[in-house]
């Protein structure tokens, strides 16, 4: 198969056609924070944490395909500052209770936070007033987390194709509505998928929560990104 | 050199930060040599009697008294130091916000489950602190200098952060010391 | 009452299919007022949808309302040059003879007030939409006088007691608008016999036709300025038929309504460019998107393709030439500034949310319905049928070597002339200043909301390309305005009509607003103001679609060009300033306590 030759910040690497920026640098060692895309979903180009810099053009390299000879620019400091400032405006723009939310240590959000070191975002608090909305019988929708990646819009579906969630309103009003019909109809399965999809603590499985202690959750020892990232040689 | 003087203060918090700052262990015999402690809960010490270099406060601001507070220590304080999530962005006391106030109160005293089925009054004591519309992150009333998260944050973020201050080095955060939970 | 027998009809009229959602939703929101829950769950059956998709487009689109919007829904327009002609008093007047307030319905549903985005008639406001009807240069007497014939019951058509010129008279429009047109050019607003392009187009190959177009060196007369003919070639190259030429007549940039004089005058030049286009790519279908604001001129649209057929000019073995058939629909928006995005306004015509696309893929090559498409300004498509009948040759030299042609420029605001002008590019704003009666302008926004705010000394720059460009928009900003009350509306004008979708935009332009606040209050610090052009270029480079991207430009070009004012605003002194005021924030619960700071305070 062609190989195509691209760097990221001056390091050479090697990608296949049909690949993203972010699936090939990730091929190569190279992490590209990303907070909305799941492997195996359409990416959605959201959150825009995993902005690039290319050619002085900005492009989310969840979204972007690899070309020939390009130079991504991924670690400059004002392009980090940038992406920095999109997981601030998520924290201040919802309201992200760490320490109350099931999720805790194992929110992808929080992770991020955590990666970038965090200790106060740069913008005011919102404290938009949200709903918690139970969601069938198996499922809690808490809007106060929901960050509109669209991952449990393109993953939670019926049979028939049918999707249970769905995109409500624009504007900071936008919100992720459920077809409460459907929703009642989810397995099981369906419904552990759901939860595990959702990035941070929105989605919620009914009678489970805080089953892992702290100490043992998937951010509370290793950064989000460092099983994908090699040492440069 | 004279030692470093600290105050510390709780506002809309749960004491739990100052359990923290207790949770450094044995180390605390290693601070009270480093450091003289000021207006704290610590030394029971109610007022400021002279001008502290450090000022850590726990908890937003949810009533006036809260505010005063904040501002008192702002003026007492050359460093001041968010300490805890309620600090910093209000934490559990903000899930209120949003919510008006009137609400609020009609919940916690005239209409909750646990108010007495004869009656509920609302606190208005004229010597009462007067609720705020919501609670604030203190950095939204006084300029903060530091911050340091968590819920509590680690005794080992408050030692390190401490003891960096105090030698005049900066903290080096790794990855274990920043936690929002 | 029961919604189930008049729901039921209406759906009949429909067909099962997903893209005809947004005209569905129309009926609906038409015939009941509203779209309730109960229309939701059958349109989702009928369609095979989930009602969670109905409901995510119905929630979109701001002339959609899950609550009645009463008998008589009333949309005043909220602009900029809305405000500077008075519409405060008008919105009182309307509030104070309807009996409710804007946002809600008077009790008895007759009468909704709601306020809209710039709809389209900035050369006559403060304007409104009344059931669709246009009603222009409102004051609180024509107001009171309109309420009163809503409260007799009158026809919301018989409440026009004067028809505007032109085509505007016509029977299939009859709209009080008027056309404004205040200085006529070469290309466009000039004198077009039908057929004469296109009867001229189908004796070259369509590659012919493609190469005409590039050597015009006509762009994108959006604003963009993307060159068409490379767009055409690409769009003409893609392997997979059928392709789609699709009008982009959603001029939703506040200050622009040039679109609306070429819908109301030159429909038939527009339907030519979309034929020379459909030629062109090698396309048999043509989709008018029109704006709900528009919706008004669409009687008469249909009728002027109906005539257009008649002549052959649409339809089969158009001019005559065998095998170029080409057809125009037209299908409408619902309220969504961001449908005039490319992408979006696809996902729009297919009956969805009108968010925008990742590109790439680009229309061109995944358009409508995921065919190639290739999307143009009305201006745009009229511009190639006279380049086609005229010759490119002709049409360089108008302009400038780098901005070839004339553009329509919608100039609105605080000048004595407001209306259409056809002016060649490398027009200066002094010379449009004087031809538009506002020399005394302080400032002039070029490009609407997302262009620049251009200062007084600047007005030797020009209308270009190379310099200013613009989608029509001029905003004159006469010396007795605050130019932060120009800003600030832009600002919430961005908010409001963000789709919501990327964390930059639908986050970050709340939080630029707050920030201008804390400045133009008076409580901003030297910080404050690096802090807000930080911001600003981070959602410009953050955000995904052109509007994000735009989105900070009021802020930032006013900080570039008027940046005295800002230093003005804030204490160079300090370092810190709160915006917190203990004395508002304990108004509320003090209010139910009685308690007073004073005595909290033990004083």
């Amino acid at each position: 198969m062609s190989k195509i030759k691209f760097s990221v910040d001056g390091r050479e690497c090697f990608g296949k056609p049909g690949q993203t920026i972010l699936e090939a640098a990730r091929d190569n060692g190279v992490y590209i924070p990303s907070l909305c895309r799941y492997e195996g979903l359409k990416p959605t180009g959201s959150c825009r944490i995993c902005t690039v810099r290319v050619g002085g053009r900005y492009m989310a390299a969840c979204t972007q395909p690899l070309s020939e000879g390009i130079t991504v620019e991924n670690t400059a400091p004002d392009l980090e500052d940038m992406r920095r400032a999109m997981i601030e405006m998520l924290f201040v723009g919802g309201n992200h209770m760490c320490p109350t939310c099931e999720k805790s240590g194992n929110c992808e959000l929080q992770a991020l936070a955590y990666r970038y070191q965090m200790l106060v975002p740069r913008f005011p608090y919102q404290f938009p007033l949200r709903t918690i909305d139970p969601t069938g019988p198996k499922l809690l929708v808490d809007h106060n987390r929901c960050i509109k990646c669209h991952r449990c819009v393109a993953m939670v579906k019926t049979k028939d194709g049918k999707s249970v969630f769905g995109p409500l309103y624009r504007s900071k009003r936008k919100k992720i509505g459920a077809d409460l019909t459907l929703a009642a109809g989810l397995t099981d399965d369906q419904a552990k998928k759901a939860m595990d999809h959702c990035p941070v603590g929105a989605i919620l499985k009914k009678e489970i929560g805080f089953a892992v202690p702290i100490g043992r959750r998937t951010y509370d020892k290793a950064p989000i990104g460092s099983d994908v990232e090699t040492p440069r040689t | 050199m004279s030692k470093p003087i600290v105050a510390t203060a709780s506002l809309a918090g749960c004491f739990g930060c100052h359990m923290s700052i207790l949770d450094i262990d044995e180390r605390i015999l290693t601070l009270i040599d480093l450091v003289e402690f000021n207006k704290s809960p610590i030394d029971d010490i109610k007022t400021f009697s002279k001008t502290c270099d450090i000022g850590l406060i726990e908890g937003g601001c949810c009533n006036s008294e809260n505010v005063e507070n904040l501002r008192d220590f702002r003026k007492h304080c050359k460093i001041l130091i968010s300490v805890g999530e309620c600090a910093i962005m209000g934490g559990l006391p903000a899930l209120r916000n949003g919510i008006p106030v009137k609400d609020c109160f009609a919940e916690a005293y005239l209409n909750g489950p646990t108010v007495d089925p004869a009656g509920g009054i609302i606190p208005n004591d004229p010597e009462l602190p007067i609720i705020l519309d919501r609670v604030y992150p203190l950095h939204e009333i006084v300029k903060i200098d530091a911050f340091l998260p968590g819920c509590p944050p680690s005794a080992e973020l408050i030692w390190k952060a401490l003891t960096a201050l105090i030698e005049g080095k900066p903290l080096e955060l790794t990855y274990d010391l920043v936690k929002f939970d | 009452m029961s919604t189930k027998a008049p729901l039921d009809s209406l759906l009949a009229r429909h067909g099962k299919d997903p893209s005809g959602l947004i005209e569905i939703l129309r009926d609906v929101q038409a015939a009941l007022g509203s779209i309730p829950p109960e229309a939701v769950a059958k349109i989702a059956a009928r369609l095979g949808l989930s009602r969670v998709d109905v409901e995510g487009v119905a929630t979109f689109y701001h002339f959609f309302t899950a609550r009645p919007a009463g008998t008589y829904a009333v949309y005043l327009n909220k602009n900029v040059v809305a405000e500077m002609k008075g519409r405060a008093e008008v919105a009182r007047a309307f509030e104070k003879a309807a009996g409710c307030r804007f946002g809600e319905t008077t009790a008895d549903g007759l009468i909704g007030l709601h306020e809209t985005s710039c709809i389209g008639m900035n050369d006559q406001e403060p304007s409104a939409l009344i059931n669709g009807v246009v009603f222009t240069r409102l004051t609180p007497a024509r107001v009171r006088e309109l309420v009163a014939g809503m409260k007799a019951g009158k026809e919301t058509g018989k409440l026009v007691k004067k028809t505007g010129d032109g085509a505007n008279q016509s029977r299939l429009v009859r709209a009080m608008v008027d056309n404004n047109i205040r200085k006529p050019g070469p290309v466009i607003l000039a004198p077009f016999k039908s057929g004469a392009a296109v009867r001229k187009a189908v004796t070259w190959t369509p590659e012919d036709v493609v190469a005409e177009i590039k050597r015009s060196n006509l762009l994108g007369r959006g604003g963009a300025g993307f060159p068409t003919g490379l767009k055409w070639e690409f769009c003409g190259r893609e392997a997979c038929p059928p392709r789609y030429v699709v009008a982009n007549a959603d001029e939703g940039e506040p200050g622009t309504f040039k679109d609306r004089v070429i819908l109301t005058e030159l429909p038939h030049l527009l339907f030519e460019g979309m034929t020379i286009a459909g030629y062109a790519i090698g396309a048999r279908e043509g989709i008018l998107y029109l704006r709900a604001e528009y919706a008004y001129l669409k009687p008469r649209l249909e009728k002027v393709l109906a005539d257009l057929r008649a002549q052959k000019l649409l339809g089969k073995a158009i001019a005559g030439k065998k095998g170029f058939a080409f057809d125009i629909t037209i299908k409408l928006g619902a309220g969504a500034y961001v449908c005039g995005e490319e992408s979006a306004l696809l996902e729009s015509a297919e009956g969805k949310r009108g968010a925008p696309r990742p590109r790439p893929p680009f229309p061109v090559q995944n358009g409508y319905l995921g065919l190639p498409t290739t999307v143009n300004n009305v201006e745009t498509l009229c511009a190639a049928a006279r380049i086609l009948e005229r010759g490119a040759g002709w049409f360089k030299t108008l302009g400038t070597p780098k901005s070839a042609g004339t553009k329509l420029l919608s100039v609105s605001g605080d000048c004595r002339k407001p209306g259409v002008y056809e002016v060649e590019f490398g027009l200066t704003i002094n010379r449009l200043l004087e031809m538009a009666g506002g020399r005394d302008a302080q400032a002039v926004q070029v490009g609407g909301p997302s262009g620049t705010c251009v200062a007084r000394g600047q007005f030797e720059r020009r209308i270009g390309f190379e310099d200013l460009p613009t989608g029509g928009s001029i905003i004159v900003i006469g010396p007795q305005r605050d130019l932060f009350d120009v800003v600030r509306n832009f600002m919430d004008f961005f908010i409001e009509e963000s789709c919501g979708w990327c964390t930059a935009c639908r986050v970050g332009n709340t939080l630029l607003r707050q920030k201008f606040e804390k400045i133009t209050s008076g409580k901003g610090t030297r910080q404050d103001l690096k802090e807000i052009e930080a911001w600003g270029k981070t959602i410009k480079a953050m955000s995904r679609c052109g509007l994000g991207q735009t989105s900070p430009n009021p802020i930032l070009t006013t900080l570039l060009n008027f940046r005295e004012k800002y230093e003005a605003r804030v204490d160079a002194t300090r370092d810190y300033v709160s915006t917190f005021d203990l004395e508002a924030a304990v108004r509320d619960a003090a209010a139910v306590t009685g308690q007073t700071l004073a005595e909290a305070r033990h004083e």
